[in-house]
Order: structure tokens, then sequence, then C-alpha cells
């Protein structure tokens, strides 16, 4: 039996514990290998991410998406890379924003194609390598995928 | 990329030295995600902005690597501190390599 790397591990128990349900996913495979390389080598924390979406989306082509995480943002220490996933759509990687201390802030905002009512999931990484994640669940009246 | 249509940036014109503003582009682009079929039943493919960088001074304030699923006419918002006059480059890079390119100035205040 081949034991999973210990960085495979955090990975894994990150998607898990952030996705906290294990019911059938559109790409469950392709967001988790991607949370996974996103985390890997990062200790995963609790703080302050604020997801801004809203609790329905009458259109699924066209969805606003705000992003803040709570960082002094300065050399020493500031928000450096944010990921952005959308579990059930057909290409779960929405957006990685990569922020500087020029930013000011760890705070962006877009708007995105969502296939179906799912989660998003937002993980944030610090330039010293701490990690953040937040989800937030959006339903979706049509879809805006295309497909 | 249609390279007819400029890019829309909103941003102040004037600070103060060390104030963090707010800067709002909006870009004309269709973001064919490769989902989409024609009434031919053909499918479109796929052809997205996937890159967005905005330097100041030379130095990089803020990036987006964007996949399919950010919308048609991608819109970014974000912010910057700024501590000096300077001007504000913005790009967009298409799938097939071209890049879309605009400039904003900036007076800084003490």
């Amino acid at each position: 039996m081949r034991l999973i790397s210990r960085r495979d591990a955090i990975g894994l128990g990150v998607f898990v514990a952030v996705a906290g349900h294990t019911a059938a996913l559109a790409s469950p495979v392709e967001a988790e290998s991607e949370i996974a390389r996103f985390s890997a080598g990062a200790t995963p924390q609790t703080r302050n991410i604020t997801i801004d979406l809203p609790e329905i989306a009458e259109n699924g082509n066209s969805v606003p998406l705000a992003i803040a995480i709570d960082s002094p943002m300065t050399e020493r220490d500031h928000v450096s890379e944010v990921l952005v996933v959308a579990e059930r759509n057909p290409r779960p990687v929405v957006a990685k924003f990569q922020f500087t201390p020029m930013a000011g802030r760890a705070q962006a905002s877009t708007r995105i194609r969502l296939a179906s009512s799912q989660s998003i999931i937002v993980l944030a990484k610090t330039n010293s390598g701490v990690l953040f994640v937040s989800q937030r669940p959006v339903k979706v009246t049509i879809g805006g995928c295309g497909g | 990329m249609d390279m007819a249509e400029q890019p829309r940036i909103k941003l102040p014109g004037q600070a103060r030295k060390g104030e963090i503003i707010e800067i709002k582009t909006l870009v004309s682009h269709a973001m064919e995600n490769g989902l989409r079929r024609d009434q031919n039943g053909v499918t479109i493919p796929r052809k997205i902005i996937n890159r967005f960088v905005c330097e100041f001074n030379g130095q990089l304030v803020f990036s987006c690597d964007l996949d399919t699923a950010v919308a048609a006419n991608p819109y970014l918002q974000f912010f910057a501190k700024v501590e000096e006059d300077g001007t504000f480059r913005f790009s967009w890079t298409d799938d097939d390599g071209s890049t879309l390119t605009a400039e904003e100035k900036i007076i800084v205040t003490a």
C-alpha cells in the first residue's frame, strides 16, 4: 500500500474539510487536484476571507464575485496568490489572482460563469506560505456554461 | 482579439501619497469557452483572454490568470497603493498570443 505524502494529505484534507460533502461532483477529481496543487507545502489556517456572491444567480452567464482577504499587505506579510474554484463547472478553476504589496488590499472582483448551483471555494496563500480557505454556496437558476 | 475596441479603465487622476485607489477595468471579448455550438451544431473553439497584468512604473501591482469561467467582456476590479506620480500599464493576453495594452497616468500629491 502506498502512503500518500504529507503534502498530498494536507491538500486533500483541505479539500475535504472545505467541501464538506461527498455528493457526486461534476469535476471532483479536477477540483481536488487543482486545490491540492495550490495547497502543496502550505499550512491550512482559518482567516478572514470574504466571498461576495449573490445567494441566487438568475443568470449563470455572468455572476458577480468579489473576494477580500484580511491582510496587512506589507512586504513582510501579504497575500500573494488566490485561487478560485467552482467545483461543479466543466473546468473548475475559475481564476488565479496574484497580489503584491503595491496592491494595498488583497481584494478583487470579477464576473464569472456558473454551470449550476454549487459552492465556490477560495484559497489564499501568503508570501510566507500560510494558506487560508473559505467557500460559499450559490444557487444558479439558468446555467451559463453553454454546453 | 478585437483590437479596435479600447478597454475601459476607471481610476482617479489624482491621489494622495500612500492612498489606496480603486481600479476598474472592462474589456470587450466574447470569452468563448469552447463548449458552445453554432446553429450547425459545430463547436465554437475556445478563445479567451487568459492573462491580465497591471503594473505601475514598471512594477507589478496585480495580475490574474483567467480561465473559461470568467464571463464575457471581462470585468476586473482591484486596488493599488500609490506613493509617487506615474503610469499604470494594463495588458490583456488572448489565447492566440495577441496582447491588448492601455496606460493611465496618475498625479500623486503629498
